[in-house]
């Protein structure tokens, strides 16, 4: 250790119960930014992975123009071409494809407006949760054709269940009337309202069949192995549909794109919560800033004899800069363990949100939540914490420099 | 005398009194102007919900809100407004509608939307669509073929103004109902989804389209004062035996009632949490001037002061020192406060996220007299609580000890 590290080191010890105090507020700071950000990691993933596996999959293959007008005309006309590709890709998972049409489906007694989706029951069995999902009847086999899964709320709204019948009529591709009548086979509840009011799912063979589709799709519908491999993903698959040179032109869409509002009620989030950390940072910086200065005042005489036997100004500097820096790392790194340990508990038990679960539901999770510790949710707050208690430091270490000797010695 | 005293202490040390200031005033100012976002936020949204066709009651015949279906409408309205008339206080706007599911297509599109039939000038005082015209016309009274869309639909539908929009729903006789309109006015919402799912035609035009005579899906009610459940509850005293429903917003909307409850708790976590860091450095600077002034302390002691009142003279200082950072505290929040009152905080970059929380785009901060007061007591309460731990520290000093300290 040098001399300078040594002194600060026994500076910091010659009062101890302000020491500990100091670095009790730096640990206390760290240890909350290191579960609130976790919390709100651990919060966006499961939202995230929520609405992936629900519906929207990791990334989608569409006719240019089809996300915003959802227009029948705009297909994927060669959708087995799609599906080699993807299988070629090794980070895809599994992939499945869709068609979809606005339709009126009515019941005995009613009549409602509704997206009907053909899906192919096997495949879409490894994308989403549908299979999962199913409270009432049974889900669809490959075997199965004028068969229809519904949606909880609108199965109530309809006042139907598993064996009655439904009429679907639509427009078909050609613009043609599509009508047939299909047997309610399963009722599904995502808990995502929009899904469970408005949408019916029939094979998709059916479905190609009653809305002249031929072999088109609408979505080619791909999760990958995780989140981080979509970027990836995503431009194999970009590269590769560009050098297919196909006259209607594909578009590769992922999650974001597909949920924008998901993606900036994440981004909101964050930046409100990084408002509230800059604030709670700033209250801890003045009062870290507070025990430095007084610190100073305290040892006013103490540094006027240092300079007096002739240490210069800018090694007193750094030795305050050593003394607060130290403080300020054993803080840090001690609200770091205790913010793992906590945040690690929770990780493992969860948090019982059942409270909120009207709120929560609204991204498709349950009533837990759970916290996920990771490098950045670990450093961002630190390392905040660290940048303002080193500009809180720097004031009275550089006011020091401008202390006289003389008046000093005379200071009490 | 103590007073007196605490005063003239705590400026024998300006720089130090002023560094324990900057500390609270920072705090102070942090809570109550992160308390006022919050506030902001949700008063948006309960505004933005409340004009956006609920109203602060609504009255349905039973049934009406788990199935909205024509067969569940208020058949003999007259009663109800009867009822209304008699009831409401004065100032009070209501208006009538009829609102069912239907399906609105045009030659190369078509959708799910909820149909509304309203009184253009009752409506106008009820709910956003008042003034939401952003082209066109706002609909007229006698027009039955006019219809008003949302900008979004507009878009939606690729289709513009003076176009015909073909609407689609069940009428009293179970039979498809289907009329066509001509698009005489566009709106804009808050919200884009507000804009796809809502198209409004004429009360009468709906009426007559759906075979209803005079019936009607909901009344909306907006009052003057925030007092709805004293309405509400004298409302549902005459229409409950009658078979209506009578609700107020916040049975209306769980969801936002979810969230407020949310927030609420919120509110209090975080302001303690910010006390917590504030504390830190209070307690500190406290506890340093005490040990400086510990000859101080002895003599005093050795002069027959009792420990008791050396309590009493540090937390005195403490509380003279709390109240001057509470005031500029407060000062400064409501500076800042009032300077963001006239633009807001401009959201609109993240407006789909704003939209998918429930949000509006432009938030105002709002100081609730409420989170004010906990913010303020909350300071002044454990600022003291916390300073007794130096105080104590204080009255412990033996003079003799006290008097040898250098």
């Amino acid at each position: 250790m040098s001399v300078n590290a040594k002194m600060a080191w026994r500076n910091i010890w010659r009062n101890p119960r302000r020491s500990i105090l100091t670095i009790s507020a730096i640990a206390f700071a760290s240890l909350l930014l290191v579960f609130m950000l976790s919390f709100q990691f651990g919060f966006y993933e499961a939202a995230i992975n929520a609405s992936v596996k629900i519906h929207a999959g990791h990334l989608q293959i569409q006719a240019e123009g089809y996300q915003d007008k959802k227009s029948m005309r705009l297909v994927v006309p060669d959708p087995g071409s799609m599906g080699s590709i993807l299988a070629n890709i090794e980070a895809v998972k599994a992939y499945t494809y869709r068609a979809n049409a606005f339709s009126l489906v009515s019941s005995e007694k009613r009549i409602h407006g509704v997206m009907v989706t053909g899906i192919d029951p096997v495949s879409e069995a490894k994308v989403s949760t549908l299979k999962n999902l199913i409270r009432d009847g049974t889900y669809l086999t490959d075997k199965d054709d004028y068969q229809a899964l519904v949606g909880q709320l609108l199965a109530q709204n309809l006042r139907i269940g598993p064996g009655d019948e439904l009429t679907l009529l639509g427009q078909a591709r050609d613009g043609s009337v599509a009508a047939t009548v299909v047997k309610v086979q399963g009722i599904y509840r995502s808990g995502l309202d929009e899904l469970d009011r408005s949408s019916v799912h029939i094979p998709l063979k059916t479905f190609q069949e009653v809305y002249a589709m031929g072999n088109a799709v609408h979505q080619v519908v791909a999760i990958g192995e995780s989140l981080s491999a979509i970027p990836e993903i995503r431009a194999s698959l970009k590269s590769r549909l560009s050098s297919l040179n196909q006259n209607n032109p594909l578009k590769v869409l992922d999650w974001e794109e597909l949920m924008p509002g998901l993606r900036q009620a994440i981004e909101m989030d964050l930046v409100s919560g990084l408002i509230f950390y800059v604030l709670l940072i700033i209250v801890v910086g003045f009062s870290i800033l507070n025990t430095f200065l007084m610190a100073i005042f305290e040892r006013t005489k103490e540094f006027g004899i240092m300079k007096a036997i002739g240490t210069t100004p800018v090694r007193l500097t750094k030795l305050l800069l050593i003394e607060s820096l130290s403080i300020t790392i054993v803080g840090i790194i001690a609200g770091i363990i205790l913010g793992i340990g906590i945040t690690y508990y929770f990780q493992i038990h969860g948090i019982d949100f059942s409270g909120s679960s009207d709120l929560l539901s609204q991204f498709g999770i349950s009533g837990r939540m759970y916290p996920k510790i990771t490098v950045l949710s670990i450093l961002i707050g630190p390392s905040l914490v660290l940048g303002i208690t080193f500009l809180a430091a720097l004031y009275p270490a550089l006011k020091v420099r401008r202390i006289r000797p003389v008046e000093a010695l005379t200071h009490v | 005398m103590y007073l007196q005293l605490a005063w003239r202490n705590i400026w024998r040390n300006p720089r130090r009194t002023t560094v324990i200031l900057l500390a609270i005033i920072i705090g102070v100012w942090s809570m109550i102007f992160e308390n006022a976002l919050m506030r902001g936020i949700t008063v948006g949204m309960i505004k933005n919900s409340i004009a956006t066709l609920t109203g602060h009651i609504q009255i349905h015949r039973r049934g009406y809100r788990s199935d909205p279906v024509i067969e569940n409408s208020i058949t003999e309205p007259e009663a109800v407004i009867a009822a209304l008339k008699r009831i409401l206080p004065p100032g009070t706007q209501w208006a009538a509608r009829v609102r069912v599911n239907g399906i609105a297509s045009n030659a190369r599109h078509s959708s799910g939307v909820t149909l509304v039939g309203i009184d253009p000038a009752s409506e106008a005082k009820v709910s956003f669509i008042g003034d939401a015209i952003a082209g066109g016309h706002q609909l007229q009274p006698d027009d039955p073929h006019a219809i008003v869309v949302g900008e979004a639909l507009l878009d939606k539908f690729e289709t513009k103004i003076g176009h015909k929009l073909v609407l689609m729903s069940q009428d009293t006789n179970q039979e498809i109902a289907s009329k066509a309109f001509r698009i005489v006015g566009t709106f804009k919402a808050e919200m884009q989804s507000t804009e796809k799912q809502f198209v409004f035609i004429t009360r009468k035009a709906a009426q007559q389209m759906l075979k209803l005579r005079q019936g009607l899906s909901e009344v909306s009610i907006v009052l003057p004062d925030q007092q709805e459940s004293g309405v509400a509850s004298r409302l549902k005293a005459i229409l409950s035996p009658n078979g209506y429903e009578v609700n107020t917003w916040k049975e209306l909307l769980p969801f936002l009632r979810a969230y407020l409850k949310l927030l609420d708790v919120f509110v209090y976590i975080w302001s303690l949490v910010i006390f917590i860091a504030m504390g830190f450095g209070i307690v500190n600077t406290t506890l340093m001037a005490v040990f400086e002034r510990i000859r101080e302390f002895g003599l005093m002691k050795a002069l027959g002061m009792k420990p008791w009142w050396i309590v009493r003279q540090v937390l005195t200082e403490s509380f003279l020192l709390l109240i001057i950072g509470i005031i500029m505290g407060n000062i400064l929040a409501f500076l800042t406060v009032l300077a963001l009152s006239d633009s807001g905080i401009d959201l609109s970059a993240l407006a789909a996220g704003a939209e998918f929380a429930g949000m509006t785009r432009v938030i105002y901060p709002i100081v609730s007299i409420k989170d004010w007061s906990i913010a303020n007591l909350l300071v002044m309460v454990l600022g003291l609580l916390i300073c007794i731990y130096p105080a104590a520290k204080a009255a412990k000093f033996t003079p003799i000890e006290a008097l040898a300290y250098t």
